[in-house]
């Protein structure tokens, strides 16, 4: 426990908090975005708001793989998943995300093979031990996720295996960040940095928000003390007039993220023109798919996808609340209509998202809903 | 899926050096460990798993710290754990 007391410590909170309101020029308010759905889910769990003063907004990101996946792609998957002989192997996040004729688990009972797997490596035991079957494992996510997707590819096809493909869908972050840097709806004063993309990206990705926005990053770790302490390094910048990137969990991320993943993702995956993105819309250059060299294990060369686009909900704002620009007890049917048993949009499906953590731990939260349901 | 999980690497796998066996909260399955190349890793060592990868080589404060959050999370963590004890990479 020693350890975690480090990173725990209420005093060391107190002080920080000190040190942050002192930063604060007086009248000005401040916007500061958390990219990663892993902070989001700190901030609510420990009530890190209740430390900072009231100048300052923490905004919640799109940084969370499942919450930003369009409802057409559920679809396309659904369709590729009821093709014959294919078994689809998905994460289990991914399991509840609805679609428009429900989710892989809805799927499931009505009989299509749809597997829950630990890692993209799993699938290809699967496909070992189905010779007769098409596995095509369901890939999504950040550069978290991307290596692992691209590692067990490239095993696959040093294995010479036939009979494995993957439905691509990861996303890359700094295309995203960039979309709401240039989003009118929100003004930001600086990007509480993801940690875990960082890990594989490294900081350098960041240095155009400084550069071309005037805006600071600090990539943070997940601890409370992590993220005020990451608070306190931007507010420092912003009251010095400065905007760089600096690195707060240097303990885990290093200055130039983990080459070999990044040489993995390259080796087998180029960019897309453009992805849709749900709540954001098209995105230029932020999705990944197969390169051509291994297009034997590309489920979108290998089947036909219906390529459907499916609005999402009229009732759910997960677009605004992905965007930051409402928080997820202003959407309608937050703790209504929407929770994390039914969920009508992505942000409540995922623990990562920032509805589904200020539904479990908003203690504010709960007198907002209150509040709202009785207006 | 999109957690950090922390593994203390137990043995390498004979023969094929992209693969250890790890104890996760006590679950022990093997990993791959192929985006760690060019870093020195032995049994002992602690890293930070995404979906079956090693991601990254982090020392014993940072796998408690990590532990700790992730026990703090509750139902995530626990499915994270039950969906690696299902796993079976080789």
């Amino acid at each position: 426990m020693k350890f975690v007391d480090e990173f725990r410590d209420a005093e060391k909170a107190r002080a920080l908090s000190a040190r942050i309101t002192a930063l604060c020029e007086p009248g000005r308010q401040y916007k500061l975005m958390e990219v990663c759905g892993g902070h989001t889910h700190t901030i609510y769990k420990h009530g890190l708001e209740d430390y900072l003063p009231e100048q300052i907004t923490l905004v919640h990101g799109p940084g969370c793989p499942v919450c930003v996946i369009p409802m057409g792609r559920v679809d396309d998957a659904m369709a590729l998943a009821s093709e014959p002989d294919v078994i689809m192997t998905s994460f289990g996040d991914m399991m509840r995300v609805p679609g428009s004729h429900g989710s892989f688990f809805d799927a499931k009972a009505r009989g299509t093979d749809i597997r829950m797997v630990y890692s993209p490596l799993d699938s290809l035991k699967i496909a070992r031990q189905n010779p007769d079957k098409r596995i095509v494992f369901m890939a999504i996510g950040f550069e978290t996720t991307a290596p692992s997707t691209a590692m067990t590819v490239l095993r696959a096809a040093a294995e010479g295996l036939t009979n494995f493909s993957i439905f691509c869908n990861h996303v890359t972050i700094i295309p995203a960040i960039k979309a709401i840097l240039d989003s009118p709806d929100l003004r930001l004063d600086g990007f509480i940095g993801p940690g875990h993309v960082s890990t594989v990206i490294g900081c350098r990705p960041y240095e155009f928000i400084a550069r071309d926005y005037s805006k600071p990053v600090v990539v943070a770790g997940f601890e409370p003390l992590d993220i005020l302490q990451s608070i306190y390094m931007l507010m420092l910048q912003l009251s010095n007039g400065e905007a760089a990137v600096e690195n707060q969990y240097s303990r885990v991320v290093p200055w130039d993220g983990n080459v070999v993943a990044l040489g993995a993702i390259g080796q087998t995956m180029e960019l897309r023109p453009y992805f849709e993105w749900r709540g954001l819309g098209f995105i230029s250059h932020s999705a990944l798919k197969v390169r051509a060299e291994y297009e034997q294990f590309d489920a979108e060369t290998l089947f036909s996808v219906p390529g459907v686009r499916v609005a999402d909900p009229k009732a759910c704002q997960c677009g605004e609340v992905l965007k930051g620009v409402l928080k997820p007890w202003e959407c309608k049917v937050f703790g209504t209509a929407c929770t994390p048993e039914t969920p009508i949009g992505t942000c409540m499906v995922s623990p990562e998202g920032a509805c589904a953590a200020y539904y479990n731990y908003g203690r504010l939260t709960r007198q907002r809903v209150r509040e709202a349901t009785a207006s | 899926m999109c957690l950090g999980i922390p593994g203390e690497v137990i043995e390498f796998v004979p023969d094929q050096p992209d693969l250890a066996r790890v104890n996760v909260s006590g679950v022990k399955r093997v990993i791959n460990v192929g985006l760690l190349a060019g870093e020195p890793l032995e049994p002992g060592d602690w890293v930070l798993i995404h979906v079956g990868f090693a991601l990254s080589k982090i020392d014993e404060a940072e796998a408690a710290a990590a532990l700790e959050f992730l026990e703090g999370i509750g139902q995530a963590y626990e499915d994270e754990l039950a969906a690696l004890a299902e796993s079976r990479i080789e």
